[in-house]
């Protein structure tokens, strides 16, 4: 871990605010355009290819917790994203006994150092929601002022896939996808038994190289840990990185930003920050800043800077800052098929993620929820970690002996060693991930009560689930179910019911959250135009997934990407034109 | 060939390194196998490695429960012909760990050594340590079983399920417990999917349609470049 650079100009042609998949492409592009920039990051500095800071490749009896998860660090002791859903010193609030859990990574790249690197490019229908089924909004942009884009960071970042030629899926300039494993091959043939695509996984892994900067995929299934090799996509190693070496970039690291600054005219100076390190309050002026910092964390930011013009927060004049929250709808199920019970072993780590993936393959109209969800499978012979073979007493009872008789519940002894041993390789999961409708009363806001430990204003969140997303789990679960019956898959625990809202995730757990800024081309009803910049401020911007009208059933990042260089290059323009 | 070779090869720029890894064997690795426990290693934060050494220096087994989660583990995971007990996978200072590490189940541990171990004065008179392995297993016998047990022992039969479920754990993310269970993992490789052998066991073949769009190894020696529609052409 270093420590920061000290200011080294008087002002910056751009302040990035955050170093993540917005902060970071920002950052590149701008950079590489000759305009000087500073990089203002909440956490500190991280690269996977230094050996100290590497979690890559160990062992989990490196770990004294064999990888479990800890406050820091949710997804396990050797995950890279340092932060969590919960950090004592950067608290927030939740408002009438709403649900909403907020995941935050402190460090050089955000959450793109840990993320799943499952990569969809928004469809054309994606950006169109409101024409077709009348709920939430369009957004002011289509998929074909995108698509070049897409292109873009398809050759930047490299991605791997296949060409389907779906028409709501659109296809990419794809790498080779990795051939599956044993239990998604199964998953595959429980697809096409119900007509339910089971296709090769979108994920920005380098399975061949694409420059000779990085290096590719050495099949470690550990991507959350962050790349050696940088063979994955994280925006630090991939964005901000190279981005420095173009001499334009001074990253500041362990800075809080509380508010963007402004003249009396209400136009942007720069932005005010706490060094997290000596708890002292300083400044960086530039002509243009960007915020990156998450969709919350950049509302946040809005909200806390309140000026004369600007008496809501920056960019609030229409009062939606905030507001139109929405993450991904999650639920899950797992079975276990006892034909690969006793399977040969190799090594089947294979790529971080799943090797295959299911789009959204129904159409809504006749279905009683609006919108859809894609399928993640999970399985295989895994690296055993922290929470392995920890439920023998409500799984051991499906091995059975060569008469057929099962094996009882729980035990100990030679007999439990054999039949863990027989179960290792033969679960699988299944995830649903889909897309939830923007709500107006979904939002976060400042709560005037609470300050973190740097003496700014935290958010309070409001979301609740309407019965869209309520119907659209209930659905995945009857999916879930039927595909791994077909899989020959027996069905583990019981199915979730309506008490559970059928398993559906609490809003935020997906870690999608969008639309707090949103886009539109009327400035009463959206916080920044198509180019992401704020109605209200014209040298204010933000790059994050704060101006997502819509979500889609897709994961976010590579949109985020996309537009962050669109707005980008939006920018570059607008200076040369004189406009800025 | 050891870690470092093989990833200063990763790195493009050395082209064909598919074909290079193919030719590493497992056995190359140069990793630290012995099980240990010290703080985690790897882009920690200051908060972190404090955690870490406070609840390593701290105790929480006094040495009779220790002696008692011994025998314990070594019940539930004996040595046998294929491995290890996990006392000699030293499963014991994981649990030990774990206890600080998540405090939530102390009570519950600490209460479920209690609980067994006055099963073994009330029946036999003496400590659970000092009583000999039948009437050991008399005890765990009626506890261990979660679907027969007996609604007065479910309390014991909670705690054998905690017991079971971190000492399963705690022996199979050792290095004895990788070779019981065959993980061959963790070392960079190239994936090109189940052998042919093992899709045949199973009566399953790769979907004709995607043959020639799947990743081989030979595949990784150019770097990519598309034509006007998107194609990989090299």
């Amino acid at each position: 871990m270093s420590f920061q650079i000290k200011p080294s100009k008087d002002s910056y042609d751009v302040i990035i605010v955050g170093s993540g998949a917005g902060g970071g492409m920002a950052t590149k592009i701008l950079a590489e355009a000759g305009l000087s920039v500073a990089v203002v990051e909440a956490g500190g500095d991280w690269d996977p290819a230094k050996e100290e800071d590497r979690t890559q490749l160990r062992f989990p009896w490196e770990s004294p917790r064999r990888g479990a998860s800890t406050q820091i660090r949710p997804f396990g002791d050797f995950d890279a994203a340092i932060g969590g859903w919960d950090m004592p010193d950067e608290p927030y609030t939740r408002k009438d006994g709403t649900e909403f859990d907020w995941f935050r990574s402190r460090m050089l790249g955000g959450r793109t150092n840990h993320w799943g690197r499952i990569s969809l490019r928004f469809g054309p229908d994606d950006f169109k929601r409101k024409s077709i089924d009348g709920l939430g909004d369009n957004w002011p942009i289509g998929y074909d002022d995108v698509k070049p884009y897409y292109d873009k960071v398809d050759k930047l970042i490299g991605v791997f896939g296949s060409k389907e030629g779906m028409r709501n899926e659109p296809d990419g300039l794809f790498l080779p996808p990795p051939k599956p494993r044993l239990h998604e091959m199964f998953m595959m043939k429980g697809g096409k038994k119900l007509n339910i695509p089971v296709i090769p996984a979108r994920l920005s892994i380098l399975t061949k190289p694409i420059n000779k900067d990085r290096g590719v995929c050495f099949f470690c299934r550990q991507c959350n840990r962050g790349c050696q090799a940088y063979a994955d996509f994280s925006a630090s190693t991939v964005l901000v990185k190279p981005a420095m070496k173009s001499g334009q970039v001074d990253l500041f690291t362990h800075c809080m930003v509380r508010k963007v600054t402004t003249d009396a005219s209400g136009l942007a100076t720069g932005v005010s920050y706490v060094d997290k390190r000596d708890m002292q309050e300083y400044k960086l002026k530039g002509r243009i800043v960007v915020l990156g910092a998450s969709a919350c964390e950049s509302a946040r930011i809005m909200f806390n800077s309140k000026s004369t013009i600007h008496p809501d927060g920056i960019g609030n004049s229409s009062g939606v800052l905030g507001r139109y929250l929405h993450d991904s709808t999650g639920a899950g199920r797992s079975g276990i098929i006892p034909e690969m019970m006793d399977r040969k072993r190799y090594n089947e780590d294979g790529v971080g993620s799943n090797h295959i993936y299911s789009p959204w393959w129904l159409d809504n109209k006749k279905l009683d929820f609006a919108r859809g969800y894609h399928i993640e499978y999970g399985g295989g012979l895994g690296m055993p970690s922290y929470g392995f073979g920890s439920n023998m007493d409500v799984i051991r009872k499906h091995v059975e002996d060569e008469f057929g008789k099962p094996s009882p519940n729980g035990g100990y002894g030679a007999g439990l060693k054999k039949d863990i041993r027989s179960l290792y390789g033969s679960t699988v999961s299944m995830s649903g991930r889909g897309e939830s409708v923007p709500q107006y009363d979904n939002y976060c806001e400042i709560d005037p009560t609470v300050v973190d430990k740097f003496g700014i204003p935290v958010l309070r969140f409001h979301y609740k689930w309407t019965d869209n997303e309520i119907k659209q789990a209930k659905h995945m679960q009857d999916t879930f179910e039927e595909l791994l019956l077909n899989a020959g898959a027996k069905l583990l625990g019981t199915k979730p019911g309506a008490d559970t809202q059928y398993g559906l995730l609490a809003p935020g757990r997906i870690i999608h959250e969008v639309g707090t800024t949103r886009m539109g081309d009327d400035k009463a009803t959206s916080v920044v135009n198509s180019n992401c910049q704020t109605h209200d401020c014209k040298n204010l911007f933000v790059v994050d997934a704060g101006p997502f009208v819509s979500q889609a059933d897709k994961n976010p990042t590579w949109t985020i990407l996309a537009l962050s260089w669109r707005t980008s290059d939006f920018i570059i323009n607008e200076m040369k034109s004189k406009n800025l | 060939m050891n870690r470092r070779e093989n990833l200063k090869l990763l790195f493009a720029g050395s082209l064909g390194t598919g074909l290079v890894l193919t030719a590493c064997s497992p056995e190359e690795k140069l990793a630290d196998l012995s099980p240990k426990i010290a703080g985690t290693p790897g882009g920690r934060i200051p908060e972190e490695i404090k955690r870490d050494n406070d609840l390593l220096s701290d105790k929480f087994f006094t040495d009779h429960e220790m002696a008692m989660l011994t025998v314990l583990v070594d019940i539930v995971i004996p040595k046998d012909e294929v491995s290890g007990s996990a006392s000699e996978a030293k499963v014991p200072d994981y649990i030990e760990f774990m206890m600080k590490d998540q405090p939530a189940n102390q009570t519950a541990f600490r209460g479920g050594l209690m609980w067994v171990g006055l099963q073994a004065t009330e029946r036999f008179s003496k400590p659970f340590t000092e009583i000999s392995a039948s009437q050991q297993m008399e005890i765990i016998d009626e506890i261990a079983w979660p679907d027969k047990a007996a609604k007065e022992v479910e309390a014991g039969v909670k705690f054998f399920n905690l017991l079971r479920n971190m000492t399963v754990s705690g022996f199979y993310t050792t290095e004895i417990g990788f070779k019981d269970i065959g993980y061959v993992g963790n070392t960079p490789n190239v994936w090109d999917g189940p052998s042919k052998e093992v899709m045949d066991q199973y009566g399953l073949a790769l979907d004709e349609k995607y043959l020639n769009v799947y990743l081989t190894p030979e595949g990784r020696g150019s770097i990519a470049t598309w034509d006007e529609e998107g194609n990989l052409i090299s």
